[in-house]
């Protein structure tokens, strides 16, 4: 298939961006986007030109890295996949496919379509753990945990930080991904002992780096690639309450 | 030559590890406060390490390529992770996990360092629980357990599918609690370019910044390399786009031996090669080999059909199905260990057997299972599995059946270390797939994560504190110091010398060139002719690389293209390292098969009279050859045997 690729340029965080039109030739319908742009690249390094920046790593869909937003939509037109698991057959012969970074002010471009993501890092860095060092623990069967729990506390921990959330928001809001962090850890034992400070800690920090409220439209889930659920936003904003009336 | 200690501690086995940290020295705490340590990778390894150094009371600085240190390669992992806690009471125990994985390994691992990685097992499983990683459980509120390859018990735990990315996270979140505590210093998108060394210890490093492409001096009074395996020389492989053998290739070339460099794990149930544009493998569970037959036709017209896209599988009638693993091992069938399917599998498609447009793909067919448990059985155990082949290839495997082929995952070969995880260089530890330990030629299911943590969070905190306790009145290196004036201009060299080319070829068709070299002549069946071309191959394509490769740009800022050229170089060095040591090895041992070497029903043959032993080379000079050095193995507590999979 033959595509038109509406890119957006920039050289680094500080310069002006761009969209830039590109025409790609052949691409196989069973080839991955990442695949697709790595087909374009090819052409541009072998006319000296210079290659599209994106961020990817593992292309399996685990490892959070890639993060292109695709006819307006993080990750692309497919449901419940990143963007390295999004595949050629989801799109038309001839389209016009526009390819931007994410849109949120606390992930500023670094260059064409890698931003930066760290206020994340940050975030997880003001208590999204268990404050516990290496050794002298308990054996792992003194706690037991019911399923149910066991079970929801693995769907929150399923999300992979890459930020399609905050893209897919209209005030850039981190809440589903510090919710999910903040559920997690509610919803087992070993997160209890440190659940105020957590969620009061976590909460400030994601304010004091810009991102936006939440107002319930549930873009966010609806984008998720993990399909995190608004559930967690649920249950963060009940660990808030009772953090502040206790 | 060099004499290589392996610094394995007297006493019985049972306690060695136990007698060693009785005895090792210690730094108090107020002189830990002066220590810097630098560790490269925040993998399962070196995040776990990193923050157990911190919460000791070191100074530490971490180093990764990615940006963020939870997106390393540890998080793709998928099955599990084994440990000896016998909560199923099947009969497990320390040592039966230990026995296991030497002979998994098929005994080329060292008896020491496999018993004290069972030995801390089930630390490993406690540590990850109090941090909160949600494994999986049973009604009761208790830890669920697996099977896996190569055991007869059931000690994986696991948490879903992503086993590795919630270890990951642990040891992320206890990483981001040193963060904040001020003493972990951490820096992302940083690529190691060299080891700095003072007389004769490793005491920095220097990165590449990759946003802004500027070269940074980092000195530390030890460095922790956990930067991952190299399987991407191969090109096409399950490792992520970015996992590279840069840092373990630099510190090889400043003196730190590589210890069996070709020995790589090839996994038999990868999604097939469907395009010359393809950028990597994905992995499907081994667990679809207990429903799934694998077969390929009988006829070679019919092979022939079904690769111009003129026949369907779905149309051979059963007598024309060569059902091919169960016709050759008929006591394991299906389940027979990954080097063994793999190799089948290629031998089949060798002979132009194959199925798939590439004639590169086998069956691995679920109709018998569809019939005898019907389509739910089959959906509850495998719905996700099945799920991600369909958004790939955009075939439904309950109808049409899956094609795989073999790919390259892990690789056991890495830089040498002795017991405390110490290369040939003083004062540079190397953790998990980073070192050669542990697996010996054949990883076992769900070892890597063990191995990994085991490292990181119960190994090197010990070790590198007995080698840092004569370190305390060593002075801070002054980053302006003529050894790290020597490595900067050496670094730089190097990366202009790559700008000026401006050649006509792109540094990924090199990439795809060494990987076809390394599939075809170091991949899954070895002998002396094809390695010895493979050795001649590299290095004309060596120079070819320095004479054309072409990278846009220059070296200020980010310039991916030359990130890329610098790691294709050393993959293209490392190769010839790898064909090397397979030369030398002549005998077949769990991944390393060479074809001389096989029984007369095409079975891996070792050599234990002479090649019971570590191959550890040691750099010479990029056209000089390397020198080999032996260490022995000694095997006091195990029987060694010749692995048998057709009779039970």
């Amino acid at each position: 298939m033959d595509l038109k690729l509406k890119i957006w340029r920039q050289a680094d965080a500080n310069a002006e961006g761009k969209f830039v039109t590109y025409p790609v030739h052949n691409i196989s319908q069973d080839a991955s986007f990442l695949e697709m742009l790595d087909v374009l690249n090819e052409e541009l390094v072998t006319n000296g030109k210079e290659p599209v920046a994106f961020d990817h790593d593992c292309r399996e869909g685990i490892c959070g890295m890639c993060s292109l937003f695709i006819n307006g939509r993080p990750h692309g037109p497919d449901d419940s996949v990143t963007t390295c698991q999004l595949h050629m057959r989801k799109f038309k012969d001839g389209e016009t496919v526009v390819i931007e970074p994410w849109r949120a002010k606390p992930f500023p471009v670094i260059k064409d379509l890698k931003v930066d993501r760290s206020p994340f890092d940050e975030i997880i860095r003001s208590g999204g753990y268990v404050s516990v060092n290496t050794g002298g623990v308990p054996d792992a069967n003194t706690i037991p945990i019911n399923k149910e729990n066991a079970d929801l506390a693995m769907d929150a921990a399923a999300c992979i930080g890459c930020g399609a959330c905050v893209a897919a928001c209209k005030n850039a809001s981190a809440m589903l991904f510090v919710s999910a962090k903040v559920s997690q850890l509610a919803l087992l034992p070993q997160g209890k002992v440190e659940a105020k400070r957590r969620v009061e800690s976590m909460v400030a920090k994601m304010d004091d780096l810009g991102f936006g409220n939440c107002t319930n439209t549930y873009a966010c889930e609806a984008e998720c690639p993990k399909d995190i659920s608004v559930a967690n936003i649920a249950r963060m904003n009940r660990e808030f309450l009772c953090a502040k009336v206790t | 030559m060099t004499k290589l200690d392996s610094k394995i501690p007297e006493g019985p086995l049972a306690e060695k590890w136990t007698n060693f940290k009785a005895h090792q020295n210690l730094v108090n705490p107020a002189n830990k406060r002066k220590i810097d340590i630098i560790v490269v990778g925040t993998g399962l390894a070196g995040g776990s390490a990193a923050a157990s150094l911190s919460e000791l009371g070191f100074n530490v600085k971490v180093f990764c390529i990615q940006d963020s240190p939870r997106r390393a390669h540890s998080i793709a992992a998928q099955g599990g992770i084994n440990a000896a806690k016998n909560y199923p009471n099947d009969g497990d125990s320390v040592y039966r996990l230990f026995y296991d994985t030497v002979k998994g390994g098929d005994y080329r691992a060292r008896e020491a360092n496999v018993y004290r990685l069972a030995e801390v097992s089930n630390n490993i499983i406690d540590q990850c629980v109090a941090q909160g990683v949600p494994f999986a459980r049973e009604y009761g509120g208790m830890l669920d357990n697996r099977s896996f390859g190569g055991a007869l018990v059931s000690r994986t735990f696991y948490a879903r599918g992503q086993t590795g990315q919630q270890l990951l996270l642990g040891a992320y979140g206890a990483l981001s609690k040193e963060i904040k505590k001020g003493s972990v210093k951490m820096y992302t998108r940083r690529e190691m370019m060299d080891v700095v060394l003072k007389d004769g210890k490793a005491r920095g490093i220097l990165v590449r910044n990759l946003v802004t492409g500027k070269l940074e001096r980092y000195g530390a009074h030890a460095v922790l390399l956990a930067s991952g395996g190299y399987g991407n020389v191969f090109f096409l492989s399950t490792n992520a786009m970015n996992s590279n053998a840069s840092a373990a290739w630099k510190a090889y070339k400043r003196g730190a031996f590589f210890g069996h460099p070709s020995f790589v794990q090839i996994h038999p149930t990868c999604i097939p090669v469907h395009g010359n544009y393809q950028s990597k493998l994905t992995l499907m569970s081994e667990s679809l080999r207990n429903d799934g037959r694998i077969w390929v036709p009988k006829k070679k017209e019919d092979a022939q059909k079904i690769q111009k896209g003129e026949l369907s599988p779905v149309n051979i009638p059963e007598e024309d199905r060569d059902y091919y693993l169960e016709r050759r091992y008929p006591a394991f069938g299906n389940l027979v260990p990954r080097d063994v399917a793999s190799r089948a599998a290629k031998e089949r498609c060798d002979e132009g057997y194959g199925v798939g447009n590439t004639g590169l793909a086998v069956y691995l067919d679920f109709k018998d299972a569809i019939n005898r448990l019907g389509k739910s059985v089959i959906e509850a155990r495998y719905g996700n599995l099945f799920q991600m082949y369909d958004k790939i290839v955009d075939e439904n495997p309950y109808e049409t059946p899956m094609m795989i082929y073999p790919a390259i995952h892990y690789t056991m070969g890495g830089i040498w270390v002795d017991y405390e995880l110490q290369s040939t260089i003083p004062g540079l530890f190397v953790g998990g797939e980073a070192n050669f330990s542990d697996h010996g030629a054949n990883r076992l299911g769900a070892s890597a994560l063990m191995q990994g943590l085991s490292d990181g969070y119960f190994v090197l905190p010990y070790t590198m504190q007995n080698y840092l306790a004569d370190q305390i009145n060593v002075p801070h290196l002054d980053t302006d110091s003529p050894e790290f004036e020597k490595s900067e201009k050496y670094v730089q060299g190097n990366l202009d010398k790559l700008l000026a080319i401006k050649g006509s070829k792109t540094v990924d068709s090199f990439h795809r060139k060494v990987g076809l070299i390394m599939w075809d002549y170091v991949g899954m069946g070895r002998s002396k002719e094809g390695l010895e071309k493979a050795i001649e191959d590299l290095k004309s394509l060596r120079k070819d690389f320095w004479s054309n490769v072409n990278i846009p740009g220059d070296n200020t800022g980010m310039n991916v293209e030359l990130e890329k050229a610098v790691r294709v170089s050393d993959f293209i060095e490392l190769g010839e390292l790898m064909a090397r040591d397979a030369l030398s090895r002549n005998e077949s041992c769990g991944g390393h098969f060479r074809e001389e070497y096989q029984t007369e029903e095409g079975e891996a043959m070792r050599d234990d009279e002479n090649f019971m032993f570590v191959s550890a080379w040691e750099y010479k000079g990029v056209d000089e050859e390397p020198v080999l050095h032996k260490e022995p193995l000694n095997y006091e507590n195990i029987e060694v045997k010749q692995r048998n999979y057709k009779t039970a």
